[in-house]
């Protein structure tokens, strides 16, 4: 006899999904794994491009020397088109050099100079965005003018008067780019250390005896966290594009030392008759800058308590 | 009598604005004793929680500044110490809650943490005594599970429970002095009620001194022993509760209980006092209440009334009193 009434024993075994589709789910873990896979590998190829470090220069990732190429080897095209040599996978530059090695081996400038100068600019900003919104008064005054000082200069024409000062070299750029870019983290930290500065649970702090030191660090902090690393992510494609900038203008690093944001420039006036010059070091900027605006994303979801556990 | 824990003499916390000086606070004395409530009533913006602040040295400075009498806490003159005393104070010896429990929480870390954080600052204790000393203050606002509990961010808490949490903060250095600034109302009134008796029994076990600041005269009556009526910045009538109840001697006193509806009495409009609070930044001459006063007096506009003591322990200001 069929009975209509459901048994409670029978009940499917059911994992508990936060009340969200299958599909739904799968995608968030996607947006995680993803991102964070394509940053891992590229970090991975930007350390092992070759091995000079561990005293072994001739073995690598890159299959050719990045910075000499063979110049009856010029303009070859990427090896799955007509007329391209399987010894060079992406092809060649004007100079005969192999476009996969020199790709490899910028990944190292380009990575390393965004990361650095974002934690620089980041923590500068951080810290004098605490202080200037939680102290106020003159301290304040005095932080938000330098502020707005360094927001409306030219940051080329800086970039310019160092190269000149210092010489053109890597940590020319590092300097150039942190010099000018902590302004923008100063501003949204003090204006989110304003706000919370306000609110009760930094009043119950103080109740509770702690100095402004404590309440700083503790609790204005953590809760700009968020905000922060949206900004941070979302200036891994600044930072890239601004280092390519400055290579161009011949203040970050010389030639023929190869970095993505130099590589593109290069090939620009050859984007007719060879594309892949500008192509593939673009598409590794692509690349990285998505996976950070995804992971970053990915991270300010799980910092917030409220999403944690969906 | 029991001992005399906090004494506040012709305390005065003046605000200087732009536009002029404002006497939130306009010499007042009261005194609250060991494991006593005291009740702080008076309409908005009367210099209430200027007075919690001033007592708390957490004024806005340098807009907000104390300045003349004496807060005595326990023989020492609070308004006498520096900035790093006075945080040794905060928390371990006078603590506070304030009104609104949604906001009181830091959203980003976890009830146990915060507590831990007031117990970390104020006693050198090792990792597991702090967790003891968590649970311990838990239990002591009736926090159900309170193991559990501690791992719970604030957003997961209803805000009944983040009341109690606050006050779990607040009670977890063992304070003598609790200043409650109108905790109660943003609860709904079984929440309310829960919440006094809660206090209730917290002051049972701990022998703290409460402050309770509030605008309802049914929470005074179920939880106060003594109460001070405050009328732009002045307190114009201290009793205790029973007194003040059968019989209030100030006019504004008088009024404002007229002003609570009842349930024992049928018809009519409820009265309302006419007028509005004189402006704390250009007081009349006089008494303060005197433009509303219905049973006013010439002399009540000249001069400023002195506090007369009516019966043992009941001070009123006022000039038809005497």
């Amino acid at each position: 006899m069929l009975s209509i009434i459901p048994r409670i024993d029978e009940k499917p075994e059911k994992r508990y999904t936060g009340g969200l589709s299958r599909r739904t789910r799968i995608t968030r873990k996607l947006t995680l794994i993803i991102p964070a896979t394509i940053l891992i590998l590229m970090v991975i190829i930007a350390i092992f491009a070759d091995l000079a470090w561990l005293g072994l220069p001739d073995v690598g990732l890159a299959p050719h020397d990045p910075d000499s190429g063979e110049i009856t080897d010029r303009f070859l095209p990427p090896a799955f088109m007509e007329g391209g040599k399987t010894d060079y996978l992406l092809g060649t530059d004007r100079l005969g050099r192999d476009v996969l090695s020199r790709v490899i081996h910028g990944a190292r400038i380009s990575l390393s100079i965004s990361m650095l100068v974002i934690f620089i600019t980041a923590f500068i900003g951080t810290v004098l965005g605490i202080i200037s919104g939680y102290l106020g008064g003159r301290l304040d005054g005095l932080i938000m003018r330098v502020t707005d000082m360094a927001l409306s200069f030219p940051g080329i024409l800086l970039a310019l008067l160092l190269a000149v000062s210092l010489g053109p070299s890597y940590w020319t750029v590092v300097l150039a780019l942190s010099l000018l870019g902590w302004a923008g983290y100063t501003r949204m930290v003090r204006g989110e250390a304003l706000r919370l500065r306000e609110s009760d649970f930094v009043a119950q702090a103080r109740i509770s005896g702690a100095s402004s030191w404590r309440i700083m660090l503790k609790h204005i902090f953590p809760n700009t966290i968020n905000s922060l690393i949206v900004m941070m992510t979302l200036s891994v494609g600044m930072m890239i594009i601004a280092e390519s900038t400055l290579s161009y203008l011949g203040v970050g690093v010389t030639a023929p030392t190869a970095s993505w944001g130099s590589m593109v420039s290069d090939g620009r006036s050859y984007l007719d008759t060879a594309w892949w010059m500008s192509f593939f070091p673009g598409v590794a900027i692509g690349l990285v800058v998505m996976s950070g605006n995804f992971l970053g994303d990915w991270i300010r979801d799980r910092l917030d308590p409220r999403l944690r556990q969906v | 009598m029991s001992k005399v824990l906090l004494q506040v003499e012709d305390l005065r916390t003046f605000f200087f604005t732009r536009k002029g000086m404002v006497k939130a606070v306009d010499g007042i004395s009261f005194h609250v004793d060991e494991g006593e409530t005291f009740g702080l009533i008076g309409e908005s913006a009367c210099g209430k929680t200027v007075t919690a602040l001033s007592i708390m040295r957490l004024l806005p400075e340098p807009a907000g500044q104390v300045v003349d009498g004496k807060i005595i806490l326990d023989g020492v003159n609070l308004v006498e110490l520096d900035k790093k005393e006075m945080r040794k104070y905060r928390g371990k010896v006078i603590s506070m809650i304030l009104q609104d429990p949604m906001t009181s929480l830091n959203p980003v870390f976890t009830v146990g943490d915060q507590i831990a954080e007031a117990v970390r600052l104020h006693q050198g204790l090792r990792d597991e005594q702090v967790t003891e000393e968590v649970i311990s203050a838990l239990k002591l606002l009736q926090i159900p599970a309170p193991e559990m509990r501690l791992r719970d961010y604030p957003f997961q808490l209803s805000g009944g429970m983040r009341q109690r949490v606050v006050g779990a903060i607040a009670m977890s250095c063992h304070p003598r002095l609790l200043i409650a600034d109108e905790p109660t109302t943003a609860l709904d009134a079984t929440i309310q009620a829960q919440y006094i008796a809660l206090f209730k029994d917290v002051q049972e076990k701990t022998n703290v001194s409460i402050i309770f600041i509030t605008h309802d005269f049914g929470v005074v009556a179920n939880m106060c022993h003594r109460v001070a009526v405050m009328y732009a910045g002045k307190i114009l009538e201290t009793a205790t509760t029973r007194e003040i109840f059968k019989e209030p001697k100030h006019p504004y006193t008088n009024a404002l209980m007229q002003s609570v509806p009842r349930l024992d009495q049928k018809g009519g409009r409820l009265y309302s006092i006419k007028g509005q609070p004189p402006s704390l930044r250009d007081l009349p001459p006089g008494c303060r209440f005197f433009p509303r006063c219905p049973i006013a007096e010439d002399i009540c506009q000249q001069q400023e009334p002195a506090e007369v003591e009516v019966t043992k322990g009941h001070f009123v200001s006022c000039w038809r009193v005497q």
